[in-house]
């Protein structure tokens, strides 16, 4: 047991520290996935089997795949800056955790004093053995003495739902366009009526990444897809160009030499 | 393991979760950090189950847990509509109601 805490605890505290530092929002959802992870371990290992297995099932399970949702749906760019927006934002963070941190300290260590003075902790056999285990304690809880709240719990899930479905609701103010639509839309317009023009094709390279070139020599904007772009993992093709044109040189030069 | 271990690293990751709340402009890393100071209370809450040998403890931590679904859901919903006006998910560009 003394093993499994140290460990856990571990990985717990690098979880919940590399949630807070990491730059793109989706690496700190995984790392709030491994602290809970092993939270529920912990759970598990003080006798709380019921609680281990929820935190697994809602945490990570329901909870963090909600947040990667959205992530997706809102995070492309929603990378932090990193520059100070509010002066002496960093420092007065720094202050206020560290004042939070002691007080919290204070409270934990009176806590464990005021527990060296009793004996060791009752611990939960008893209790998980009363109703055949860890499950049936809880339910005869809370079907029993807690059975108003649960049932108070059941009305803010259904509230909670209904907000949930309000608030992310779009209205649609134009209607939707059908096929016949889009297909007389792109027929409209000479330009691009063949399809946008294809990623560029080169020596060495032939990725979505890397934008296809003009007649002109120009680079075409819409050779690459609207997300990459807003990424920022656009492909510079000069180092390729260089490459396709010796590649091309040297094509030429066989041929004459045939 | 005595419970003041666990209840040590409880309180340390109710204080990360604090500075991630303070620290970050990301409203969706905001809410991550709250979830993790609500896990933080949970452990807190499952060592006191421990410590007295009765399972309300528990049960309190079952209730936190289903609150936090709660709210991420409806949380996420409002963050979402916020990105939709503003086309940002910092929360320095929500200050409508600033002036």
């Amino acid at each position: 047991m003394s093993i499994v805490f140290w460990v856990c605890a571990t990985f717990a505290i690098v979880g919940g520290f590399g949630m807070i530092f990491s730059r793109k929002a989706v690496h700190s959802a995984l790392w709030l996935a491994l602290a809970m992870i092993n939270l529920a371990v912990l759970y598990v290992s003080q006798n709380a089997e019921f609680l281990g297995i929820v935190q697994i099932v809602v945490y990570t399970g329901a909870v963090m795949m909600l947040f990667l949702f959205v992530l997706m749906i809102v995070g492309v760019d929603s990378s932090d800056s990193l520059v100070e927006t509010i002066r002496g934002h960093r420092l007065a963070t720094m202050l206020a955790t560290t004042g939070f941190a002691a007080i919290v300290t204070v409270m934990v260590v009176q806590g464990v004093q005021t527990l060296a003075a009793n004996d060791q902790p009752t611990g939960l056999d008893d209790a998980n053995s009363a109703e055949g285990g860890n499950v049936g304690g809880i339910a005869r809880l809370l079907f029993g003495r807690y059975v108003f709240a649960f049932e108070a719990t059941s009305a803010l899930l259904i509230t909670a739902v209904l907000g949930a479905m309000v608030l992310a609701h779009r209205e649609r103010f134009v209607p939707a366009k059908t096929q016949e639509m889009l297909s007389r839309e792109r027929l409209g317009d000479p330009a691009n009526a063949a399809g946008l023009p294809a990623p560029g094709v080169y020596a060495r390279h032939n990725s979505v990444s890397t934008p296809a070139l003009l007649p002109d020599g120009s680079v075409a904007e819409n050779s690459i897809m609207d997300p990459l772009a807003e990424r920022g993992v656009v492909d510079d093709i000069s180092p390729y160009l260089s490459v396709t044109a010796a590649a091309d040189a040297a094509t030429a030069g066989e041929e004459e030499a045939k | 393991m005595s419970p003041a271990h666990y209840l040590a690293l409880s309180a340390l990751l109710m204080c990360l979760g604090t500075a991630g709340v303070l620290l970050r402009r990301n409203a969706i890393i905001m809410f991550m950090s709250v979830e993790l100071m609500l896990n933080a209370g949970n452990l807190a809450l499952v060592t006191a189950a421990r410590m007295h040998g009765n399972l309300d403890g528990q049960v309190f931590a079952f209730f936190a847990m289903v609150v936090a679904a709660a709210e991420v859901v409806v949380g996420l919903a409002i963050i979402m509509q916020i990105f939709r006006s503003r086309r940002s998910a910092s929360i320095d560009d929500a200050n409508l109601l600033k002036y």
